[in-house]
């Protein structure tokens, strides 16, 4: 792995995302309004519900995000023969992942720190741990979306398919985070599933944050969401051929 | 002193179909062109030299070392037939970051922007060009490591009759240099450009060698391509 080709990629897949003018106000405003409409909804309720709800959200939206960007982007760079044409560069294939995974990590800060801003500053969230951690769990996550969506865009031939992927990979994990139901009030089975799925450790981790600041148990949610993200990267790595048919 | 291209006994069989059927040549310095209809493997056979085909059997052997070694990835330069380019960032920002890759100086890239004739066009996002400047976008980051072997997919089609020769003549200033040109066409017509001629049809090499020597005493290589296919 070379950092200067790495960086060569995360830089240009920057610039790519800085040029779509309407992708960049969608990455950054959206998860800010729909944060908004989700405390507006529970404000006339009696009840913390919004302290409940709004770490899942701050952990599902780097996640999906990342994985739609990533999964469409990727495909279209198999599509256009630049992939084919940087891996006949001398550029290993984990430069080319952690590339995307550093520009999309990047985008997630900021995404974040927007997300957080509004939810503690305008909102009023009460965030009983360290703020920024809140930043480090966002970034972790957009990576773990990255990385999966750089695996998945392996097997979609195009981008149409490429976006169905998104009921099959991402809507379980949701449903399954905690983010409706706490995870230890549901069937035994559907626990044990949501136990494997890595969203549900990031919710977890925001949840941890927000509610009882045990610092321990987030960095320990944060290494096993990583974790996922590692063995998706290398999954993905294995995709990447050099000789095709 | 290596040969810059030598390939023997290469199959390719895709789709069950045999797309190269046993193929024995050697590319020398200087400008070779590849010609034959489209269809007949003349992607599939340059593919296998730069690398990126999966081959069922036979050795493609590039600057001495395997095809596709890593020690040739800075060595050659490919060009497809699609533009293998980013539509969204402009000439300038394409060249620049092929060029992060590939540890090439920014001269390296206004040289070789200048070379495609390309100057003006630099700060244009690429989605905008013309189809035959994409493809000289393209034909630039190919030629920016300055390569000594060159892979040039159908380089030229579609563009004016000047760019074309000015093209020509910048592979022939190349080739001068010491650097060997493999280059394609389905247009019979360019064959006189060439140094060296590959003549192929639906897998096969039907002939190799210089053009005067493929006319023989046929009208021009078109001509000389009927009767090797038809002798009657």
């Amino acid at each position: 792995m070379t950092p200067r080709i790495t960086l060569a990629i995360a830089g240009r897949v920057l610039t790519q995302i800085r040029r779509d003018r309407r992708t960049l106000a969608m990455l950054l405003v959206l998860p800010c309004l729909l944060i908004v409409v989700l405390w507006w909804m529970f404000n006339d309720l009696p009840g913390e519900h919004f302290d409940q709800l709004g770490p899942g959200l701050l952990a599902i939206f780097p996640f999906f995000v990342m994985f739609l960007v990533t999964s469409v982007t990727t495909l279209r760079e198999r599509g256009s023969g630049t992939l084919e044409r940087l891996l006949s560069m001398p550029m290993s294939k984990f430069d080319f992942l952690l590339g995307y995974a550093v520009a999309f990590g990047l985008i997630a800060a900021v995404q974040s720190a927007l997300a957080v801003a509004v939810s503690v500053g305008l909102l009023g969230l009460d965030v009983a741990g360290p703020v920024w951690l809140l930043g480090v769990v966002a970034i972790v996550d957009a990576m773990l979306g990255t990385a999966l969506g750089l695996l998945v865009s392996a097997f979609a031939a195009t981008e149409f398919q490429a976006v169905q992927f998104m009921p099959l990979v991402v809507v379980p994990q949701i449903l399954l985070c905690g983010f409706f139901l706490p995870r230890e009030d549901m069937p035994s089975t559907l626990a044990a599933i949501s136990n494997v799925l890595p969203l549900s450790y990031a919710v977890d981790a925001m949840q941890a944050l927000v509610n009882d600041a045990q610092v321990g148990e987030v960095w320990r949610d944060i290494a096993v969401v990583l974790g996922f993200a590692v063995v998706a990267l290398t999954l993905a790595a294995a995709t990447l051929r050099r000789r095709t048919a | 002193m290596n040969q810059p291209i030598e390939i023997s006994d290469l199959v390719v069989v895709r789709g069950g179909r045999e797309v190269l059927a046993g193929i024995t040549l050697n590319v020398t310095a200087g400008v070779t062109g590849l010609l034959g209809p489209s269809g007949c493997g003349k992607s599939t056979l340059m593919r296998a030299v730069v690398g990126v085909q999966k081959v069922r059997s036979g050795t493609v052997k590039v600057l001495g070392l395997p095809a596709g070694d890593a020690a040739l990835r800075d060595r050659v330069g490919y060009l497809t037939q699609a533009a293998s380019v980013y539509d969204d960032l402009s000439v300038e920002e394409n060249m620049h970051f092929f060029a992060r890759v590939l540890d090439v100086s920014g001269g390296a890239v206004d040289e070789t922007i200048e070379a495609v004739d390309l100057g003006s066009q630099r700060h244009q996002t690429v989605g905008r060009l013309s189809g035959g400047q994409r493809s000289r976008v393209s034909l630039a980051v190919a030629l920016l490591a300055n390569p000594d072997l060159l892979v040039l997919d159908e380089p030229t089609v579609g563009l004016d009759p000047v760019l074309r020769r000015d093209l020509w003549r910048l592979f022939h200033d190349l080739g001068a240099r010491g650097t060997a040109v493999l280059v394609s066409s389905h247009v019979m017509d360019e064959a006189d450009r060439c140094e060296r001629l590959l003549l192929m049809r639906e897998g096969r090499i039907i002939a190799d060698g210089t053009p005067a020597e493929i006319r023989g005493d046929a009208r021009d290589i078109e001509d000389a391509f009927l009767r090797l296919v038809d002798p009657q």
